[in-house]
């Protein structure tokens, strides 16, 4: 047998591979991060000024629907399971996923989710319109035709991250180096066999949910309609079972990488690691008890209100506790400043903010104003791209060395780092503000009194618009050509994918390597 | 087991997946109803019961309870629907019927449904219904219109509080639900 990967297309087509399967993942999220940001961008554009100037107010809606579903499914979760696929295996000693012949499959259905999920802005009547969290009666009775499109996509989107789960726990349980326990395995192994555990949970639910539309709409029973006896607040709350896990999904392997990165570029063990553990599967826990602080405005009754928002002031505890660690690991260290760990540090910083103003949010009386503004927007964002985003970002600089044997341009990082990070807050941070004022989220027109704050926001889009094509140029660049990388990479760093060369071969760790852990 | 494969990935592979199965299962057969038996228990969504047989009981004079009706039609329902008092004030235990009228403006048969929700939710379970038009459809042939009669009882034990509750009917166009034959039996006329 050949030790290489095979030739020409069938080698991607048929390839049962990790680290090729992780690669294409990791391609494809990207395409996807450029297309839901286009999304994003004409949004901002028609957001620039007040008034109707580009795009007509369903189209508009489109956009607002399409940048959320391909961000979150499309960009953001893809490229975690890309990390998982390329990394699990390497930092645990093990010499591919369990199950490799599903990772290809569970692969190769994506790309026909998104083209299906594209396609419908070509269709009569337009792509959904709804917003991503597609509520009934507006994703059913008055959905445009192509929901019936929208929703076997996500069926198909739910199977790929089914079988990505099922494959990470395999191979996570059964295929350590001898001598690692549960307690020794690095953290980003550790949040994802958690992220794991919480799809395989949730998905299914999303995919329920959806099945429920399919009913409504096609075959006459009555889940979501109140005609036939049925109610649309069910939806909310099945939606929303799925969907509060699932913004833990988006950031908990986001917290397994800052955890990888900042004690390399700290020079000291990570702090608390065993508590690390703990938050996190408290934070997984704690996802199944919260989903109604997302409908405080539904007439839930006060028994109910207090209950999920105490519940979900409980989570800053834990969340508290690994931004404690964090910081404890940075403390007193000898800190460099390169690229992964720039992006880390931000992670920390804006992430905080964004946590703080979710606990905002959390107040269920406060929230009655908050609601459906844009200090919404700016909090999901505010947690999920200097969350998920540079932490995936900072993934990328700090593995790709590893990857493709070059080291990447620190100069440019660096400037990508910063552009990224003034354009980032430039975007969101006024959103607070137009959000505190009262203006409304999914709307392409809006009261003259927001127009200085928006205009702000859409200059810093197409800023972080800007920094993410110097991404792309670094990546293409680092992989085609740049000055070696050495094995170890960075100074001491930890973990068994460090001690394979770089490039990491086709084939690592096909006798299990010897793990000695240093916490 | 037997069932299960020896190969330990496979095993575990296996009960992640019937798991995941399982939570489909729950999503779409335990949810739903698992919601409309919490609502029915707590009143939650406003919704009230189903027929209600009527029990000797004593009414409480002692309290005067103010009802209130409204009548809603959901978006695309052209019908003219509207009780025809507003308000009336009841003791605890007594039968009371209230008229709703309906008029079919169209040029089509068509079928409504009146669902019914009330305020405040706490009230729901004291809300006894012995008839109401809200328990069928009604088909109205074109231009024609029927009153539609409701009776109902408070129940002695409505909390102290609760001085004054109101219900709400929001009527419905359900006419792609059924046949044309299904429409001509349910033609309502005036009882």
């Amino acid at each position: 047998m050949a030790h290489g990967p095979a030739k020409g297309i069938t080698r991607w087509l048929y390839t049962t591979n990790h680290k090729d399967i992780g690669s294409m993942y990791l391609w494809f999220s990207f395409a996807m991060f450029f297309l839901g940001g286009i999304f994003a961008l004409v949004i901002r554009a028609e957001l620039f000024q007040p008034g109707l100037q580009i795009v007509d107010p369903n189209f508009f809606n489109q956009m607002t629907t399409m940048h959320g579903l391909v961000m979150v499914f499309g960009a953001v979760m893809p490229a975690f399971v890309g990390l998982a696929n390329w990394m699990i295996p390497m930092q645990i000693g093990a010499p591919d996923m369990a199950l490799p012949r599903m990772n290809n499959w569970s692969f190769w259905i994506l790309p026909f989710a998104f083209a299906m999920l594209s396609s419908t802005l070509f269709m009569d009547g337009g792509a959904p319109n709804f917003g991503w969290t597609f509520y009934a009666p507006l994703s059913t009775t008055y959905a445009p035709p192509s929901v019936t499109f929208f929703i076997f996509a996500i069926h198909i989107m739910g199977a790929s991250s089914i079988m990505g789960a099922i494959n990470i726990i395999a191979t996570i349980v059964n295929m350590r180096a001898p001598g690692m326990t549960y307690m020794k395995m690095p953290l980003f192994v550790w949040t994802w066999l958690i992220t794991a555990f919480l799809l395989i949970a949730v998905m299914p639910v999303l995919a329920g949910v959806v099945t429920m539309m399919l009913m409504d709409i096609h075959f006459g029973t009555s889940f979501f309609d109140a005609a036939g006896g049925g109610d649309p607040v069910l939806f909310q709350h099945v939606f929303w079972f799925f969907g509060h896990p699932e913004v833990y999904i988006m950031i908990l392997p986001a917290f397994g990488i800052v955890s990888a990165i900042i004690p390399t570029f700290a020079r000291k063990p990570l702090f608390g690691y065993a508590s690390m553990v703990y938050a996190t599967a408290a934070i997984a826990f704690l996802s199944f008890v919260v989903w109604a602080h997302h409908m405080f405005t539904v007439g839930l009754p006060i028994a109910g209100e207090l209950f999920f928002m105490w519940a979900t002031m409980l989570i800053a505890v834990p969340t508290g506790v690994k931004v404690f660690n964090w910081v404890a690991t940075m403390f007193k260290g000898a800190m460099t400043f390169e690229t992964p760990m720039l992006f880390s540090i931000a992670f920390v910083i804006l992430f905080t903010i964004g946590g703080f103003s979710g606990l905002m949010l959390a107040i269920a009386p406060a929230d009655f104003q908050y609601h459906d503004t844009y200090f919404v927007v700016a909090h999901f964002h505010y947690v999920l791209v200097p969350g998920a985003i540079f932490s995936i970002t900072a993934g990328v600089y700090y593995w790709l060395p590893k990857w493709c044997g070059n080291m990447y341009n620190e100069t440019m990082g660096k400037l990508h780092f910063w552009l990224a990070f003034i354009g980032l807050n430039v975007t969101f941070f006024p959103m607070h503000f137009s959000g505190l004022a009262g203006m409304p989220r999914r709307i392409p027109d809006y009261n003259m009194m927001f127009a200085d704050w928006n205009m702000i926001s859409s200059v810093g889009a197409f800023l972080f618009g800007a920094a993410q094509v110097l991404f792309l140029y670094n990546v293409i660049a680092t992989i085609v050509g740049g000055k070696k990388a050495t094995d170890e990479v960075w100074e001491n760093p930890e973990g068994l994918e460090w001690t394979v060369p770089s490039p990491a071969p086709y084939h690592t760790f096909s006798e299990p390597p010897e793990f000695k852990s240093s916490h | 087991m037997k069932l299960l494969p020896t190969d330990p990935i496979k095993r575990l592979s296996l009960k992640l997946a019937v798991t995941s199965f399982g939570f489909l299962l729950f999503a779409l057969f335990v949810m739903p109803p698992l919601y409309d038996a919490f609502c029915e228990i707590t009143g939650l969504n406003g919704k009230t019961g189903d027929k209600y047989e009527a029990v000797d009981a004593v009414v409480d004079t002692s309290r005067d309870i103010k009802v209130q009706f409204v009548a809603t039609n959901n978006s695309g329902m052209p019908w003219q629907f509207g009780p025809e008092v507003k308000t009336v004030t009841v003791h605890p235990g007594e039968q009371t019927r209230i008229n709703y009228r309906v008029k079919n403006t169209t040029g089509k048969d068509m079928i409504g449904q009146a669902i019914p929700s009330l305020t405040p939710y706490k009230a729901s379970s004291y809300f006894h219904k012995t008839e109401c038009f809200c328990f069928n459809q009604q088909a109205l042939l074109a231009g024609t219109e029927a009153e539609l009669p409701m009776y109902f009882i408070i129940d002695q034990d409505l909390p102290e509080h609760i001085k004054t509750v109101t219900l709400s009917y929001t009527l419905f166009d359900v006419t792609d639900r059924f046949s044309k034959e299904e429409l001509l039996s349910m033609v309502v006329t005036d009882q």
